[in-house]
């Protein structure tokens, strides 16, 4: 029934430079106004051994804000993620402490599945609290913030947990430490886990559902998607993500303690929403939410190596750019 | 019908050679039309003809890009957004603009509230509204959520809202797409009580009975250009249809075919109650199109809903094929082969903010998947031949579906549903803000379902559209199927009967 000649004849559009979502560019445009000003400011800045460091730095953050990435995207938040890192780190520990195993290498392993298995059942607490319970997710996590906690404090009396045997220290120490051809161990796990995730939310079935789910639940639902069930993974995922950080944490230390984690959720949030991520759900940037924890370590690091502003303002500078990063995304959302 | 006296005079509002570009894409080509004191000026076209976008233009919601706006002769600039409302100018949108958490008394008068010494005049504004909400001859509680109501009633509230102004022209954009004809024949009412008092109208409508009805010109866009402006007195549907789509529409409906009486029974439902809908008893053969007709309100969707499990069910079965469906479990009646299409078309259907391929296949991603992931290239392929089939026009591939006209989300929401291949289809209103060119192919479309030996359930508001299309038609009123005909029965004056509750019989 096409009368409409323009449309039969129509040829391919050209793609020019406004069909570049500005949304998807602006945190890699940051990264790089940034590494300027950081280069304009201390000449030791962008060395490779600087910037490795900074890199091998963000790697906590950047990891548990790949799983804020799902969490977010599908609509949800989860605000617990600091004091999972602690509750998980110190039960993996008191693990190790115990001596169950008497093989190190062994218990080792055992001590990492158990971390992982511990940090999805947090996740999927969370996820069941918010879906079955009907909580708002807001209000679940951070009662679960608060229980994480509380439980990391008992289990500590309030001071540390640290690895008693050496020999399991020595023999853990490079999976923070340690090199792949020249990289940095957690570099690699950061382009790993993101590489990972980066294939489930924009190639599989799940990822297509996570979009949906936080683009409007009830036409997800109108569409056979088990809402429910995609918001429980996204927690769990989360919880995933949060046990891999802690494999990487563990080893750095050696030890735990009751303020371990603290104020990580804002930074994983942070990092989601500077990388271009919606806060309201939709889309997710797994690339972005990468770069935006890249930026916020980068900014601590820049403080560091200058000397007009003090680091003790490092708080107050963070809390400042999810700020700004909100404006900015509006501003751009408009215009698209 | 023609306005004699107001010919003459100056036009409230005139367009001049407005023309309108998105992007690299024109939507608009020099566009003329004025608008005269107290006259209803329909504005019709196929989907993406540009209407929309055209009296968003005139009501300042968005700038055009060249040509000049006209008010009472003098050039204007419209205030951006909603403040041309002060220059008595008001726009009821296609897409309802109102506020989710906002009660309907306080939607009606946001940003206008009434106040005494400071303090907000809860009950005056209640009053107000419940005196407007009754001219219209409206039930909705004045103090409930917008979020609770039904599509119908958030238009009627957003009818409500302006005819509760003091306005001057009033541009309604398919005010009449969810309402049944009680409802739009009450709208009506208003709008002539208004324009006797000399108010303006411009109505976009593709029921083009209506048009005929209220109207006293006619604009038609064709592809963003001007094609006529008439005396709606000098010509009929057919010539409006023809003028549209610039060429010869045959029937508009498909001949019926009925299915054997001893064709296999599909689907059956027994005693289903909900909340509102009491003891529904039917059956659908293969092959069969069976419609629902009744009052908006009725409890049809609700029925349906709980058929394919979307709402709980209290009690009764649905067999699918012989076998009982579950209650409650969307999923397993899908993968069973049965498919419900929902109205609510950006509520329910489709995801605004996303791409057309998105869309589409969301409801069958399990088509797509290779070794466990996603084929960019079988969607994209799925996407080529849903444009065909449904002939879904875009000037721009990537376009966000909240950016496509309301007819082209409308077949791209239908073929998402028919993309998961479905045996068993329940349509509710298949043509809500579709062109009569594309209504005609959607009937057609229709009907080679049943011939292919699916079975279909129309949900309509649109008497004429059961009566064309349906081999029976099952009647409901106030929750209950109170009448089901077949054959020579299937006439307005039936289904307005059984509707209304003047008659009944026992269905079951
Ligand atoms: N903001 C926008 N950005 C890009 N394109 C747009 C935008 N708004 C409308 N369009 C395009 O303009 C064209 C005309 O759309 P419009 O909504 O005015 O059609 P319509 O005549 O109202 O159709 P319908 O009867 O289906 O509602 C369509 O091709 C649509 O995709
Ligand atoms: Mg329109």
């Amino acid at each position: 029934m096409s009368t409409n000649s323009d449309i039969e004849e129509r040829v391919p559009r050209r793609r020019t430079w406004r069909d570049i979502d500005l949304r998807a560019v602006a945190p890699f445009a940051a990264l790089i106004l940034l590494l300027i000003i950081g280069a304009l400011v201390n000449p030791n800045f962008i060395g490779l051994t600087n910037l490795a460091n900074v890199a091998t730095r963000s790697a906590f953050i950047a990891i548990i804000a790949v799983g804020a990435t799902f969490v977010i995207s599908s609509g949800d938040l989860d605000l617990s993620v600091g004091s999972m890192v602690a509750f998980v780190a110190s039960l993996m520990i008191l693990f190790m402490n115990s001596g169950a195993i008497a093989d190190p290498s062994l218990m080792l392993v055992a001590a990492m599945v158990l971390a992982v298995v511990i940090g999805s059942a947090c996740g999927l607490l969370n996820g069941l609290i918010t879906t079955l319970g009907r909580i708002e997710p807001f209000i679940a996590t951070l009662g679960t913030m608060g229980i994480y906690r509380g439980l990391t404090t008992w289990l500590s009396q309030g001071g540390a947990i640290t690895l008693q045997s050496s020999e399991l220290q020595s023999l853990y120490r490079p999976a923070y430490f340690g090199n792949v051809l020249g990289v940095p161990v957690p570099i690699v796990v950061i382009l790993v886990v993101t590489a990972i995730a980066a294939f489930v939310l924009y190639r599989t079935r799940y990822g297509r559902h996570v979009v949906a789910v936080g683009s409007s639940r009830e036409v997800a639902r109108y569409s056979g998607i088990h809402v429910d069930r995609v918001r429980t993974i996204a927690f769990v995922i989360q919880g995933l993500c949060v046990a891999v950080a802690v494999l990487l944490y563990v080893p750095r230390l050696g030890s735990t303690s009751a303020t371990t984690g603290i104020l990580w959720e804002l930074q994983a949030i942070t990092a989601v929403v500077v990388g271009g991520t919606a806060l309201k759900g939709g889309a997710g940037r797994v690339w972005g939410t990468i770069c935006g924890a890249f930026i916020l370590e980068l900014v601590g690091n820049i403080m560091l190596l200058s000397n007009f502003i003090s680091e003790y303002l490092i708080g107050a500078i963070q809390g400042s750019i999810i700020i700004i990063a909100m404006l900015v995304q509006r501003s751009l959302t408009r215009k698209s | 019908m023609a306005n004699d006296g107001a010919i003459a005079s100056v036009p409230v509002l005139a367009a001049e050679r407005i023309s309108k570009t998105f992007g690299e894409v024109q939507v608009l080509f020099s566009v003329d039309m004025d608008i005269l004191p107290g006259e209803v000026h329909a504005l019709v076209g196929e989907n993406g003809a540009g209407k929309s976008t055209f009296i968003k233009i005139l009501s300042g919601f968005q700038p055009p890009s060249s040509g000049r706006i006209l008010l009472d002769g003098e050039p204007v600039t419209l205030p951006a957004n909603s403040a041309a409302e002060a220059l008595g100018i008001i726009l009821i949108h296609q897409e309802f603009n109102l506020a989710e958490h906002l009660t309907v008394t306080e939607s009606l008068f946001l940003g206008r509230e009434v106040a005494r010494f400071g303090v907000l005049d809860r009950k005056a504004m209640r009053a107000e509204t419940r005196r407007v909400l009754d001219m219209l001859g409206s039930r909705i509680d004045e103090n409930a959520l917008i979020s609770s109501l039904a599509v119908a009633d958030k238009q009627m509230v957003e009818i409500a809202k302006a005819i509760s102004r003091d306005a001057r022209v009033i541009f309604m954009d398919e005010p009449t797409a969810v309402l049944s004809r009680e409802e739009a024949g009450v709208l009506f009412d208003q709008v002539r009580k208004l324009k006797a008092k000399g108010t303006s109208f411009v109505f976009v409508s593709h029921k083009l009975d209506e048009v005929m009805e209220i109207s006293d010109r006619v604009t038609v866009l064709r592809d963003g250009q001007w094609i006529k402006t008439a005396p709606t007195s000098m010509l009929d549907g057919e010539a409006i249809a023809q003028l549209m789509v610039g060429r010869e529409l045959s029937s508009l409906y498909p001949t019926k075919h009925e299915p054997d009486v001893d064709e296999t029974i599909v689907l059956s439902v027994r005693g289903l109650t909900t909340g509102y809908v009491q003891d529904a008893n039917f059956e659908l053969r293969k092959g069969e199109v069976l419609g629902f007709s009744g009052l908006i309100g009725s409890g049809r969707s609700e029925l349906m809903e709980a058929i394919a499990g979307l709402r709980p069910r209290l009690a009764g079965e649905v067999l699918l094929h012989g076998e009982p469906l579950v209650a409650g479990d969307f999923r397993e009646a899908n993968r069973r082969g049965l498919a419900y299409m929902t109205k609510d078309r950006k509520g329910m259907g489709l995801l605004l903010d996303e791409g057309m391929t998105t869309n589409l296949t969301l409801q069958s991603l399990g088509q797509h998947v290779t070794h466990g992931y996603l084929d960019p290239g079988s969607e994209a392929k799925a996407m080529a031949r849903a444009r065909r089939r449904f002939d879904i026009r875009v000037r721009d591939d990537r376009v966000r579906v909240g950016r496509m006209s309301g007819g082209n989300q409308q077949k791209l929401l239908l073929a998402k549903v028919m993309e998961t291949e479905p045996q068993v289809i329940i349509i509710d209103e298949p043509t809500r803000g579709i062109d009569v060119g594309t209504k005609q192919q959607i009937y057609h479309f229709i009907a080679a379902l049943a011939r292919e030996g699916r079975s279909i359930i129309v949900v309509s508001s649109e008497m004429p559209e059961v009566i064309g299309l349906c081999t029976r038609v099952a009647v409901m009123r106030e929750g209950h199927l109170v009448g089901m005909l077949e054959g020579e029965e299937i006439s307005e004056q039936m289904i307005m009967r059984y509707a209304a509750g003047l008659r009944r019989k026992a269905v079951g």
